[in-house]
């Protein structure tokens, strides 16, 4: 173990038995992330990359191979790690307002006063900007408020790291762009570490200090990208600039190379 | 509530119309002799004889006995069939365990187990609540079953990245998300309780509504029969409307969840 490894893969493996038939779907994962690093995963659609974050957040078990924590091998959820679900209107308590969902994370921790909950609830309410709704009810809310209830559920307990699965993947364009406007001044401001899933390259070079590709199943890592971008990032000049577009055409000749789709990629 | 209180109102003014008309037919015919007034006396003497006995506090006291027995016996099968029914949700051996013997018991028509819980249980309060206990447990067991099963998987999920799990996962998640589910249960479990409260009085006991309908009926208290059969009516409907606004309170945010969703 590296100095700087915080999260650390070794051979992450994950077969499933269908119908009799054993298939591969993680051919056996090394990775190791520092601590603050935002790091996307991205891959075609059935490469096994939901499972790999689930398998990090101790939700689903490897079939082979190990997953550290600080050093401690992941078995169930670590309190430091917090999973946020693609699904946020399913992942929301439908029974629960925005305040007493937000606060589900906080309780569930114990060792908290009333007090020490509500306030802490407040102030992450405070941060992803939805004072006014603390009494409304998740299905009240729109898609992307909906998912900033989530992420700051997730907040509120604090935690070192950020597990998301496609956490933007179904809201409009424009919520999108100031939901990652969010999610990157929270990485800076609070320090995380975030590992983020996605299908979108271009998502994932404009929020990560690294982008990992999966090929497809058996998955390995296909392409090991670290992203050399100034933050804080622009939501338009991050995406005009020479060294994205550079980046933007290593994984696109990646991913099409892998689904065999021809392109005027230039190998390199 | 209000809205079908509303509803209530307007949209039923036809079927209050029908009610009235024929109590007035019911009036009517028993003045007339159309059928013979030993067994269709006026329907304004059983309304004078209805408030005789609610004024002595005879209709009252049969009333609070039979209500005593329900009520006990509805809480019992209730919390028996959530138990149940969320062990049979969450685990797949209780299940198989216990899944053939429910579907043997369930369709027997549960007056039939009368006579049998008569032979161990006697005639008194033990075997009404035991019966009533029997038959409101099975559909909020069927139903809680089916709430725990359709719980989502993220939700699930969701409290375990929190670090929730065993007891705390049944009642923080579990419970409140099949709760729809279990309420359904009840409100069919309540129906049922009644009328096997009804039965089991008037085949063996001493004091109680049902007791009171039958022998007044051997008696030949034509009025304070009708009077015993419109108060059992009348409690029925109340019960349904309590239980209904209890629901509305407890489960308002389904009631708004899947009137979100169905847009």
């Amino acid at each position: 173990m590296s100095a700087a490894a915080y999260i650390e893969l070794s051979g992450v493996k994950k077969t499933w038995n269908a119908q009799g038939r054993l298939t591969t779907a993680l051919a056996g994962i090394d990775l190791v992330i520092e601590k603050g690093a935002f790091v996307s995963i991205v891959g075609p659609s059935g490469c096994g990359k939901s499972t790999l974050l689930q398998i990090m957040a101790g939700l689903v078990p490897s079939s082979d191979g190990l997953v550290r924590l600080h050093g401690q091998p992941v078995r169930e959820p670590p309190r430091d790690m917090i999973y946020v679900f693609q699904q946020y209107t399913r992942s929301l308590f439908p029974w629960k307002n925005v305040q007493r969902n937000v606060a589900y994370g906080l309780e569930s921790r114990g060792g908290l006063s009333a007090a020490d909950i509500a306030e802490r609830t407040a102030q992450t309410i405070a941060k992803v900007k939805l004072q006014g709704f603390e009494n409304h009810y998740p299905w009240q809310l729109s898609g992307g408020m909906q998912q900033r209830v989530a992420i700051a559920r997730a907040l509120a307990c604090a935690p070192d790291v950020l597990l998301m699965d496609e956490p933007f993947s179904s809201v409009d364009a424009l919520t999108r762009v100031g939901l990652q406007q969010l999610l990157l001044d929270l990485w800076q401001s609070l320090g995380l570490t975030v590992i983020f899933v996605t299908h979108d390259v271009d998502e994932a070079i404009y929020l990560s200090t690294r982008v990992v590709a999966l090929s497809r199943p058996p998955a390995h890592v296909g392409l090991d990208l670290t992203i050399a971008l100034d933050h804080p990032r622009d939501a338009i000049l991050t995406r005009e600039h020479v060294h994205y577009l550079d980046y933007r055409h290593r994984l696109l000749a990646q991913l099409f190379a892998d689904e065999g789709i021809a392109s005027g990629a230039v190998h390199s | 509530m209000r809205q079908w209180f509303a509803h209530g109102l307007r949209g039923r003014r036809s079927g209050i119309v029908l009610l009235l008309v024929l109590l007035a037919l019911w009036e009517f015919s028993a003045r007339l002799e159309w059928l013979p007034a030993m067994s269709w006396p006026r329907m304004s003497a059983v309304a004078a004889t209805l408030g005789q006995l609610i004024a002595s506090g005879e209709l009252l006291s049969e009333l609070g006995a039979s209500l005593w027995r329900m009520a006990l016996g509805y809480a019992l099968g209730v919390l028996l069939g959530v138990i149940v029914g969320v062990l049979m949700g969450s685990f797949r051996a209780i299940y198989n365990l216990l899944e053939p013997i429910t579907e043997i018991l369930r369709p027997i028509p549960s007056p039939a187990y009368v006579p049998i819980a008569i032979l161990f249980l006697g005639i008194d309060d033990e075997m009404k609540i035991f019966m009533i206990a029997f038959s409101a447990f099975f559909p909020v067991l069927l139903n809680t079953y089916s709430g725990v099963r359709a719980v989502d998987p993220v939700l699930l999920q969701t409290a375990k990245t929190f670090g929730v799990r065993g007891a705390r996962l049944v009642r923080q998640v579990v419970l409140p998300a099949a709760a729809p589910y279990i309420f359904t249960g009840m409100r069919v479990s309540l129906a049922v309780a009644l009328i096997v409260m009804v039965i089991s009085e008037m085949v063996a006991a001493s004091n109680g509504i049902g007791y009171f309908v039958l022998a007044a009926q051997r008696g030949f208290k034509v009025r304070e029969m009708f009077a015993g059969v419109i108060t059992l009516a009348a409690v029925g409907y109340g019960l349904n409307w309590l239980f209904l606004l209890i629901e509305q309170r407890v489960l308002a945010w389904h009631h708004g969840y899947s009137a979100q969703h169905r847009d």
